[in-house]
C-alpha cells in the first residue's frame, strides 16, 4: 500500500516524522509528562495549596509531615521554621524558581538569535567582532557571571532573570550562528539570492526554521541548567530575597535548622528543584535524538 | 603549530582586554559613588575627596580605566572595604584550597566517571548501563547545593562520621608549605593532619565532583560506544585477542581524547561549583570569597577577583586546548 501511494508519505511534514519521533522515545515523554504535572501544580498553586505560603505561626514551627506521630493534619510535608506549610510553599516557590528560568532562558533566546544570525549570516568583520565578544564572556563560569552580575545590578528575580539571561544569550548565539553556517552555503539559499530574495526573507523563510532543530534541543537542555542557577542565586541570596517561597532562598534559611534534625524543610524544596530539572534533561535529551540525530551524544554545550 | 600557538595567544590579550573592561564598567556601573564604596559610609568630605585624588575618580572614565589597568596590570588590585588587606593577598591565600578541593572534585570525577562509562558502554543495554546511564541523568540535574546539605544532615549529623565543615579540626598542627592541607601533610609525613584534612575534604570534595562524574560518564559512553564500532576493533577480536585486551587497551585508550576536552572544560566550570560548596561546608577559598564579597559588596573584592579570576580561566583554556592540539594532530588549527 505504502508503494502504490507514494505522494502521501512525501506529504509528511518534518514537524510531523519529528513528532513521531518524539512519541515513540519514552524517556522524552516520561519528561514531558513530568514537567506538565509540574507546570499544572505550580500554576494552580491558589487551587492546590492547602495554605496560604506566608501564613506564618510559631506554634507551629518545624513540624514533621505524614511520616510522623509528632506532624500536625493538613500539613502533609511538615512546617518550616516560621510554621509555614511547606507543601504550599513549593508549589507556590515554584513559580519563582520555574520563571526565573524560563524569562532568563527567554531573554537568551532572543538576544542570543539575533546576535547568532546576525554574525553567521552577515560572516566578515561584524562576526568576530561578535565572536571575540562571546569568547569574552565565556572567559567567566556561568554561575560565577551570573553570580557578579547579580550582585552588581543588586538583589531580586528581575535581576537574577537578567543576569541568567545575558549568562546564556553568547551560548545561544554560538548554537544558532553555527547552524546559520551550515545552511548558508546550501544551494537553495543561493538559488533564492540569484533569485533576488532580500537578506530579511532568506533569513526568516529559510535560515530560521532549518536552525529550529538545535535551538529546541539546546533550550530545553539550557532550561535545565537556568533553573539550576536561578535556585543556586536564590540560595546564595542574591536572587529572590524573603519572604519569596522560591526553592533556593527556602533551602538556605531551611539549612540552619538541619542541626536540630528537621531535615524536611530543606529536602523537598531541592527535590523539587531535582525532579523539574531532571525533567528538562529528559525531554531535552529525547527531543535531540528525535530532532537531530547527530547531536546524539556530543556534549552539552 | 606555532603559527595556532601565535595566533591563539594573540587572540589572548584581545579577550583579555575585553574582559578587563567589562570588569571594570562592571563595577562602575553598580549603583553608588565609588569613592564612598573605597572609605565606607562615614567617610568625612575631605577624606572623600582624597580618594577621588588618589583614584583619578575625578578624570574622564576611560582615563580611570587606564590607571585601573595599569594598577592590576602591577599586581595590584586594590584594597578589600571588609578588611582592609590588599585583594591580591587575600586571592593567593584562599587560592590553594580552591585549587586542592577542584583538584580532589576532577580526580573523584574522572575516575568514578570513566570507570562507569566504560562500563556502562561494554554492557550496552544491561541493568548496570540503564543504572550508570540514570545515575548521570540525576548527577547532571542535582543542584549542588542542595546535595551538600544532604550529605551533612545523613554523614555529619546523623552519622557523626565527618565533620561539619571547615578544613583542619583545631588541635591538630600543620606545617604550612603549598597551603594544600592534604598535600602539605604528605610533605610532611604528618599522618593525623592527614587524615583529618582528608575527612574534612571528601564530603564538599563528592559533592563538587557530582555533576562533572555525570558528565564524564556520559561522554565516556558515547566515545567508547563509538570506538567499540569501528573496523580496527573488529580486526583485532577477528586477530583473537582478549575481549579485556580489546577493551582496556585500545578501546579505553581511543576512546580517551574527547573525554579530556570534556575533563579540562569541566575544571573551570567547577568554579561556579566551589562558590557554592564552599558556601554550605564553610571552607575558606575563593568561591566562599567571592560570595561573600557580593553580599557584603565589597566591590574592590568583586572587580578584583574577576579579573584574576577571568585570566586565570582563559589562560588554563589555552593551554588545554595547545595540549590538546599536541596529544592529537589530527585536531585542525583553527580558532
Amino acid at each position: 500500500m505504502d508503494n502504490e501511494n507514494p505522494i502521501e508519505v512525501k506529504q509528511r511534514t518534518r514537524t510531523e516524522i519529528t513528532l513521531k519521533q518524539l512519541r515513540k522515545n519514552r524517556t522524552a515523554m516520561v519528561g514531558l509528562g513530568m514537567l506538565i504535572v509540574i507546570f499544572i501544580l505550580c500554576i494552580g498553586a491558589p487551587i492546590f495549596a492547602p495554605h496560604a505560603p506566608d501564613d506564618v505561626d510559631l506554634d507551629r514551627g518545624l513540624k514533621p509531615g505524614f511520616w510522623s506521630k509528632d506532624g500536625i493534619a493538613g500539613y502533609p510535608l511538615g512546617t518550616d521554621n516560621l510554621g509555614r506549610d511547606i507543601l504550599s510553599r513549593l508549589l507556590y516557590g515554584g513559580r519563582v524558581t520555574l520563571s526565573v528560568g524560563f524569562v532568563a532562558l527567554a531573554f537568551a533566546l532572543v538576544a542570543g538569535t539575533l546576535l547568532g544570525l546576525t554574525a553567521g549570516y552577515k560572516g566578515g568583520i561584524i562576526d568576530s567582532a561578535l565572536m571575540r565578544i562571546a569568547d569574552i564572556l565565556f572567559a567567566y563560569p556561568a554561575l560565577l557571571l551570573a553570580l557578579v552580575v547579580a550582585g552588581t545590578l543588586g538583589r531580586g528575580i528581575d535581576k537574577a532573570m537578567l543576569a541568567i539571561g545575558i549568562v546564556y544569550t553568547p551560548q545561544m548565539a554560538r548554537i544558532i550562528r553555527s547552524a546559520v553556517l551550515s545552511i548558508k552555503e546550501m544551494e537553495y539559499i543561493e538559488a533564492e539570492h540569484s533569485l533576488g530574495a532580500s537578506d530579511w526573507r532568506i533569513v526568516f523563510k529559510h535560515v530560521l526554521p532549518n536552525s529550529l532543530a538545535p535551538l529546541i534541543v539546546y533550550s530545553t537542555l539550557m532550561l535545565a541548567t537556568a533553573i539550576l542557577d536561578a535556585a543556586a542565586l536564590g540560595f546564595l541570596g542574591v536572587g529572590a530575597q524573603p519572604p519569596s517561597p522560591e526553592w533556593g532562598l527556602s533551602l538556605s534559611i531551611a539549612r540552619k535548622y538541619l542541626v536540630t534534625g528537621a531535615w524536611w524543610a530543606a529536602t523537598f524544596p531541592g527535590i523539587a528543584i531535582l525532579i523539574s530539572v531532571i525533567s528538562l534533561n529528559m525531554l531535552g535529551d529525547g527531543l535531540r535524538d528525535a530532532l537531530d540525530p547527530r547531536l546524539k551524544g556530543g556534549t552539552k554545550i | 603549530m606555532k603559527e595556532y600557538i601565535l595566533k591563539r595567544l594573540g587572540l589572548l590579550v584581545i579577550v583579555l582586554i575585553g574582559v578587563s573592561i567589562i570588569t571594570f564598567s562592571l563595577v562602575r556601573l553598580a549603583p553608588g559613588d565609588p569613592a564612598v564604596h573605597l572609605a565606607g559610609e562615614h567617610a568625612s568630605p575631605q577624606v572623600l575627596e582624597n580618594i577621588r585624588e588618589k583614584y583619578h575618580l575625578n578624570d574622564p572614565i576611560y582615563v580611570q580605566y587606564f590607571y585601573w589597568l595599569r594598577m592590576a596590570l602591577q599586581g595590584d588590585l586594590g584594597r578589600s572595604i571588609e578588611s582592609r588587606d590588599l585583594v591580591i593577598n587575600e586571592i593567593l591565600e584562599r587560592l590553594p584550597m580552591t585549587l586542592e578541593l577542584t583538584l580532589f572534585a576532577i580526580v573523584i570525577a574522572s575516575i568514578i566517571g570513566i570507570l562507569a562509562g566504560v562500563i556502562s558502554a561494554v554492557k550496552q543495554y544491561s541493568i548496570a548501563d540503564y543504572g550508570v546511564m540514570i545515575g548521570a541523568l540525576f548527577g547532571v540535574s542535582m543542584p549542588v547545593f542542595w546535595l551538600g546539605l544532604m550529605l551533612i544532615y545523613i554523614f555529619s549529623l546523623q552519622l557523626g562520621l565527618t565533620p561539619v565543615g571547615g578544613r583542619l579540626t583545631t588541635g591538630i598542627m600543620l606545617e604550612r608549605i603549598t597551603g594544600m592541607y592534604v598535600l602539605d601533610s604528605i610533605l610532611t609525613l604528618n599522618w593525623p593532619a592527614f587524615v583529618d584534612s582528608l575527612k574534612h575534604l571528601i564530603l564538599p570534595g563528592f559533592a563538587l565532583a557530582t555533576i562533572p562524574m555525570a558528565t564524564v560518564a556520559r561522554m565516556t559512553r558515547s566515545s567508547m560506544l563509538e570506538v567499540l564500532r569501528q573496523d580496527f576493533i573488529r580486526t583485532e577480536r577477528a586477530k583473537g585477542l582478549s575481549e579485556r585486551s580489546v577493551i582496556y587497551k585500545h578501546a579505553v585508550k581511543n576512546a580517551l581524547i574527547p573525554i579530556v576536552t570534556v575533563i579540562g572544560m569541566e575544571l573551570g566550570m567547577l568554579m561556579g561549583g566551589a562558590v557554592l560548596t564552599e558556601t554550605i561546608f564553610t571552607l575558606p577559598g575563593l568561591g566562599k570569597y567571592i560570595a561573600d564579597a557580593i553580599l557584603a559588596y565589597d566591590y574592590p573584592v568583586v572587580q578584583g577577583f574577576t579579573l584574576f579570576f577571568a585570566t586565570l580561566f582563559v589562560v588554563v583554556n589555552l593551554i588545554t586546548d595547545i595540549i590538546y592540539v599536541y596529544i592529537d594532530p589530527r585536531i585542525k588549527y583553527e580558532g
